[in-house]
């Protein structure tokens, strides 16, 4: 199968999405002829023209609310958000706004948007603009939030996004626009709420998000030196979360370690870990432990930003701990 | 140009700190080009006459704060080489030992209350301190620097109307380079600037960023008059980068044309301006304007010999000033 990038993978998906679909539209702050900073959008304004790739002033409180509006009237916005870390600047519009609509009109209203975004740290780029901030919104109900781990999830769960009738925040790491992974050339479509078993192993469970689910792939092969057959699950969409897939792993392995990168505390694992700790307890030989980046602002210096996320090394360590019989927790 | 100062030290202090900005700037390009600097970084060059024309007109208590842009910024308020290179490399000793890196970077003995990465994110903590002031019968004044396109973000309006209406010291600097990232100014701002802040019943002038002495003698005016309580003001700066938004942006063709920047570089030079001046004035010949080159440039290689050799943070930094009263958060 021939391999593309990351970031070559999120183009083709929205080109593919706007060809079938004259409805959707792309809307954000140097979109355009940039194709954005990281250029993911590179060419798609020479295909689909400025009405359809729309360039806006640095203004994403005003350009997200114009997204909801729109997308409440007959269109599908994906809404361009250049750094993860401005989502707070458009937290009323996506979560009083968006996020409320269809339940606050009884159902008769949709808000069918795709916010697309990103994550990650290690970019050298401090502590505006290296946060993980899916926490924030998979709190909010109404909201739909998918982290692609590969080249392959990205276009799929784009495309997925697209046709979704609900507001879906798409979150993409942005270490990972360079790299390559086999994708293939017909269309394809990843469901949400089916998390992706990347590898199998009786021993202990791994649950990573986007890039970590890499940290985890590496983690077990470490392990695997060692003797200890790690499984790595990959849920894709943090919402709606396949609880199944999880439990079932977990259900065989008896122990289980939560990666993401988002702050530790009051994040994605502790979620994933509290509801494995309610349906799967009897099965556990061990605590739960989370994994997250390390409850501090990014720093900038590398001698201090290379500490604050998860490794392969610590992911091990972890495990071996685990399967030692220690009772350990993370933090 | 306008004559404002008498003094030939202060004139000299105003070359000499604009030859300081774009000495550092072209310390800082080399450093990113062979691969020195951790992440990226935006440069001020060519910009010069607005910091140092601004700052030269205030006192040392005087407030300002920064933008993603803000190298210009922190030397023109009185920052040294050597704290800022290593701020730049993630180092011990930069000004804010390595967490805050290029964007974040101030000296805030200073007055600088910090460069923002997040654009048109530093107006309200401009228009707070002049809050404060005012709160505390203080005759300090406050200068908001940021850049046209941040002039699209909700903030700004609503922190002019109360300053507006509670007649605060501060002063709105914008910085109107002719482009915020790919995009025209004319392509993002809707009729004009200067109107936008009259239509608070705020004074506004439009000046020429590049001519340092006009910048000065206009904003020494203001800077009185705001210490009298008769502010606000809002000065838009006409000005020039001459480098790509970020180091990084090296082929621009496609949104700004070589002639353009040539045109900005060989006939608006705000250094070559001040420099032809203060010779026609008989305020310094050739071989001492030479000479002060010679030496800051040395300087500035000083400076980033030290800072390449010195100390990266200890990595036990990383959980401390989360908090002020808890030393290590995580401890
Ligand atoms: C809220 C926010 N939106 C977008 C960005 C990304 N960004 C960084 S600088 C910049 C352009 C800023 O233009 P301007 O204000 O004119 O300043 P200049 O870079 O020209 O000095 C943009 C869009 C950001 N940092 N913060
Ligand atoms: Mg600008």
């Amino acid at each position: 199968m021939r391999e593309i990038t990351l970031s070559q993978a999120v183009n083709e998906a929205l080109a593919e999405e706007m060809r079938r679909d004259e409805r959707v539209f792309i809307i954000g702050e140097d979109v355009a002829e940039a194709g954005t900073p990281f250029k993911v959008l590179s060419g798609l304004v020479e295909e689909f023209g400025t009405g359809r790739v729309v360039d806006t002033p640095i203004a994403e409180p005003g350009f997200m609310g114009i997204a909801v509006g729109a997308a409440m009237t007959g269109t599908r916005p994906v809404v361009d958000l250049m750094f993860g870390d401005f989502i707070y600047l458009i937290m009323d519009q996506l979560c009083n706004q968006a996020a409320k609509t269809h339940y606050m009109s009884g159902g008769k209203l949709n808000v069918p948007l795709v916010l697309r975004t990103n994550l990650g740290a290690t970019r050298r780029s401090a502590a505006q603009h290296s946060q993980s901030l899916h926490a924030l919104v998979a709190h909010i109900p109404g909201l739909k939030v998918a982290m692609p781990s590969s080249a392959y999830e990205a276009k799929g769960l784009m495309k997925t996004a697209i046709r979704d009738d609900n507001p879906v925040v798409i979150f993409e790491d942005k270490l990972m626009y360079q790299d390559k992974a086999p994708v293939p050339e017909e269309e394809y479509l990843i469901p949400f709420g089916k998390a992706n078993v990347k590898r199998e192993g009786s021993d202990i469970t791994l649950i990573a998000t986007s890039s970590m689910v890499q940290v985890a792939e590496k983690a077990a092969e470490i392990l695997a030196q060692d003797g200890i057959e790690a499984e790595v699950i990959d849920p894709r969409t943090i919402v709606p979360l396949d609880e199944e897939t999880l439990l079932k792993s977990v259900r065989k392995t008896s122990r289980a370690i939560v990666i993401d990168e988002g702050h530790q505390s009051y994040g994605i694992t502790g979620e994933i870990a509290a509801r494995l700790n309610e349906k799967a307890f009897y099965h556990l030989d061990a605590p739960v432990l989370r994994m997250g980046a390390m409850d501090v602002p990014v720093p900038f210096s590398p001698a201090l930003e290379d500490v604050t996320v998860p490794t392969p090394d610590g992911v091990a360590e972890n495990a071996r701990r685990l399967m030692s019989g220690e009772m350990i927790h993370a933090a | 140009m306008a004559k404002t100062k008498t003094n030939t030290e202060d004139y000299l202090r105003m070359y000499r700190q604009m030859v300081r900005i774009r000495t550092f700037e072209d310390n800082a390009n080399q450093l990113y080009l062979s691969a020195k600097m951790p992440g990226l970084t935006h440069m001020y060059s060519g910009e010069e006459a607005v910091a140092v024309g601004i700052c030269e007109a205030l006192k040392f208590t005087d407030k300002i704060t920064s933008t993603h842009r803000g190298h210009g910024h922190c030397v023109a308020k009185g920052a040294e080489f050597k704290e800022m290179f290593c701020e730049l490399l993630g180092k011990e000793e930069g000004y804010c030992r390595g967490k805050g890196g290029s964007m974040h970077i101030a000296d805030q003995s200073n007055g600088n209350l910090g460069a923002n990465a997040i654009v048109g994110g530093s107006m309200g903590i401009a228009t707070g301190s002049a809050f404060t002031a005012k709160m505390l019968g203080k005759d300090d004044v406050t200068v908001c620097f940021f850049g046209d396109g941040a002039t699209a973000q909700g903030l700004m309006y609503e922190v002019m109307n109360m300053a507006a209406l509670w007649n605060l010291p501060v002063i709105y600097a914008c910085e109107n380079n002719g482009y915020s990232e790919y995009t025209k100014t004319e392509e993002i701002a809707a009729g004009s600037i200067t109107a936008r802040a009259e239509a608070f019943g705020i004074e506004a002038h439009q000046v020429d960023g590049q001519d340092v002495l006009a910048v000065n003698a206009l904003t020494q005016k203001l800077v009185e008059r705001a210490r009298k309580g008769e502010g606000p003001f809002f000065l838009e700066l006409m000005t020039y980068r001459y480098h790509g938004h970020h180091v990084g942006d090296i082929n621009r063709e496609y949104y700004r044309s070589k002639d353009e920047e040539k045109d900005w570089k060989e006939n608006r030079d705000p250094i070559i301006r001040f420099r032809t001046w203060l010779v026609s004035e008989g305020v310094a010949t050739e071989d001492e304007i030479e000479a002060m080159n010679a030496e800051i440039k040395k300087d500035a290689e000083a400076a980033v010999d030290y800072a390449l050799n010195a100390k990266y943070p200890d990595v036990s930094e990383v959980d401390m000033h989360v908090f002020t009263d808890i030393k290590h958060a995580l401890a």
